[in-house]
């Protein structure tokens, strides 16, 4: 419980210092930000949206300290100010639309890259210095040296422009509307198999390599070999004894790895044109659109802080040792 | 052992030695090699990068090796130039990033107590933060160009390498050699930079390998995002400009499928570079290697076994 409690303060302080560093980051700009800022936008904000604006971003003439106890209460509301670029549409709102969209693909592409990796690290540990050991590692590492978005900008020109087996874009049909059936469905995955595709092609090699070699160094531990002399059937041996245990170090990567696919998913939409995060917070960038921009970095923020704590969660159940420790 | 006689034996001349030894590290080696020559001699071979020499989108021929991209300027030309920037900042990036890490890890390993609390706590965090998306937000503050970026990668990659090196630390701290140096009443710098830092030798320079893997890749994304100077000519502003101007649709695959094959053909050379390093420096490899050797020259299969034998050959 203890244990658990720790980590919680610990994401608490990681999330109140990606905060401050969202309040701060502005106000060191070179020059006058708030002057930059809006500038840019007079004459296609009204003065009063442009007052409001201004107080909803905090970048109002009040002392440092009072600007941020203003800006951590309304962040603290959810209210993460108005979107330049799709004014008057509050950021909170924009960021929705696109969220959905990430976590499915970002989600979707970690736990199949989790999963087949793994399978397969376990496979090659097992059979070492068979075939799947020898080439299969290698060549995905060779992948893996690729940058993500080239594979998918690849993927996308021979699988999608020159064999048109899949679209080129977007998340679904421009013709269809978003609805719970199956025409709607099948689409989506269809727009999603290219992009959560390349993905997986990319970090498989990680998690494959990583388990096979905690799963060779766990195999040559004596209470497998106890295992193997009591004459248990070798998948009980291979799965029950050495592969759970083998897991940990993997699981313990599946945390950081998510801020790691979740930013690899932001340049795999950009190739696709894919509607997620990735792509709003590009165009943000690209259209100066501050609170946007500001306001997509920490709803990622969160979400990796959140998934990492379930991943703590998630090795006190497989792991009895931080259980006693605690 | 005396660290510094460690540290005389992993000069550069063994170093040297080592990689000729190992096929993966000498294919490694090589593969940069000649990324680093092209970087350093290759501008001068070829035209202006930003000349308008022909129709825009032709494919390669004889006059283009790689043909023209979207705005009719050569291709190789560009890949050959951007090669030198991306190559320095990818280096000098490595370096840096490693340095910190060293800075801060070895501090907090070595001190321990309320300064590795704090620092420990400090590079978690900078850990959990995602790191293009903090890379994204900070870069679109600053002014764009090559220091902007190198500032940005650095900060965001520096985390991994301290805590890395921070657990060394702890090891070597509990060794007998640092004891005796703390007995007879050396500096904590002193022990630092005699005792502690040589012996990591091999890890550090696999840390800069890696981190330099690290900072190229995530240089080129981010200047695919068009968070770099997009009027230089680099790796990642060349791949910038390949999907803006609609490389993809078009099927000009000449405009992109160079640049993102020497990326990793660099990657891939630290990267063998960096597992031969692995197996010079790892005992346990080592000794595995000379057992199958042992074994083969008898006509016998490997076993699974750990083997503790020492190749007198």
């Amino acid at each position: 419980m203890r244990y658990i409690l720790e980590r919680l303060g610990f994401y608490a302080f990681a999330a109140w210092a990606a905060l401050t560093l969202n309040f701060f980051l502005p106000r060191l700009m070179p020059g006058d930000p708030a002057t930059a800022l809006f500038a840019r936008f007079r004459g296609r904000l009204a003065p009063e949206a442009m007052q409001a604006l201004r107080e909803t971003f905090g970048l109002t003439d009040a002392p440092l300290l009072v600007q941020y106890f203003t800006y951590l209460g309304h962040v603290l509301r959810g209210d993460f100010g108005i979107s330049v670029a799709y004014f008057p549409s509050p950021v909170s709102q924009v960021i929705g639309t696109g969220l959905i969209w990430t976590i499915f693909l970002a989600g979707t592409a970690l736990i199949v890259s989790f999963a087949i990796g793994t399978l397969l690290g376990i496979v090659a540990a097992w059979q070492r210095r068979g075939w799947l050991d020898t080439w299969l590692p290698s060549t995905l590492v060779f992948l893996g040296a690729f940058p993500y978005f080239w594979l998918a900008m690849l993927a996308l020109y021979v699988l999608g422009f020159t064999l048109r087996w899949f679209p080129l874009g977007h998340a679904y049909g421009d013709d269809l509307t978003p609805g719970f059936n199956f025409e709607f469905i099948a689409d989506v995955v269809r727009h999603a198999v290219l992009p959560i595709g390349t993905v997986v092609l990319a970090t498989l090699g990680g998690w494959l390599l990583s388990m096979r070699n905690t799963m060779i160094a766990v195999l040559g531990s004596d209470y497998v070999n106890l295992a193997r002399a009591k004459g248990l059937s070798p998948s009980r041996v291979m799965l029950r004894y050495a592969a759970r245990n083998a897991l940990l170090p993997s699981v313990t990567g599946f945390g950081m790895a998510l801020g790691f696919v979740l930013g690899g998913s932001l340049l795999t939409e950009i190739v696709f044109s894919y509607p997620g995060q990735g792509y709003l917070l590009v165009q943000a960038v690209r259209n100066q659109d501050y609170p946007l921009m500001q306001g997509i970095f920490l709803v990622i923020t969160l979400a990796v802080l959140g998934a990492n704590w379930l991943v703590d969660l998630a090795l006190l159940w497989l792991d009895p040792r931080t259980r006693e420790s605690s | 052992m005396s660290a510094t006689s460690a540290a005389r034996a992993t000069g550069i001349a063994a170093w040297w030695d080592a990689i000729r030894r190992d096929r993966k590290a000498s294919i490694g080696a090589a593969l940069l090699a000649v990324f680093v020559l092209v970087g350093i001699v290759g501008p001068w071979l070829v035209g202006a990068p930003d000349a308008l020499v022909g129709v825009p989108l032709q494919p390669p021929s004889g006059a283009h090796w790689l043909g023209t991209n979207g705005q009719g300027q050569d291709v190789l030309a560009q890949l050959v130039v951007g090669t030198r920037v991306s190559l320095a900042i990818g280096f000098t990036v490595g370096l840096a990033v490693v340095l910190i890490g060293a800075l801060v890890g070895v501090t907090a390993g070595y001190f321990g107590g309320r300064v590795d609390a704090l620092l420990s706590v400090l590079f978690n965090v900078f850990l959990v933060l995602p790191g293009l998306p903090l890379a994204i937000v900070i870069a679109a503050y600053l002014p764009s160009g090559p220091l902007t970026l190198g500032f940005v990668l650095v900060v965001t990659g520096w985390a991994w390498n301290a805590r890395v090196l921070r657990s060394q630390t702890l090891a070597l701290r509990r060794r007998d050699f640092v004891a005796a140096a703390i007995v007879t009443g050396e500096s904590s710098f002193t022990i630092i930079t005699r005792e502690i830092l040589p012996n990591m030798m091999s890890l550090l320079v696999a840390q800069v390998i890696g981190s330099t893997v690290y900072a190229i890749g995530a240089q080129v994304g981010l200047e695919f995002l068009g968070l770099g100077d997009v009027s230089a000519f680099t790796w990642g502003t060349n791949l910038y400009w390949a999907q803006n101007d609609s490389a993809l649709l078009t099927g000009a695959w000449w405009t992109f499928v160079p640049t993102g094959l020497c990326v990793a053909l660099v990657g891939f050379g630290l990267t063998l570079l960096n597992s031969g390093f692995d197996e010079i420096t790892n005992p346990r490899l080592q000794m595995e290697r000379a057992w199958r050797a042992h074994l083969a020259a008898r006509g016998q299969a490997a076993t699974r076994s750990t083997p503790v034998v020492r190749d007198r050959g």
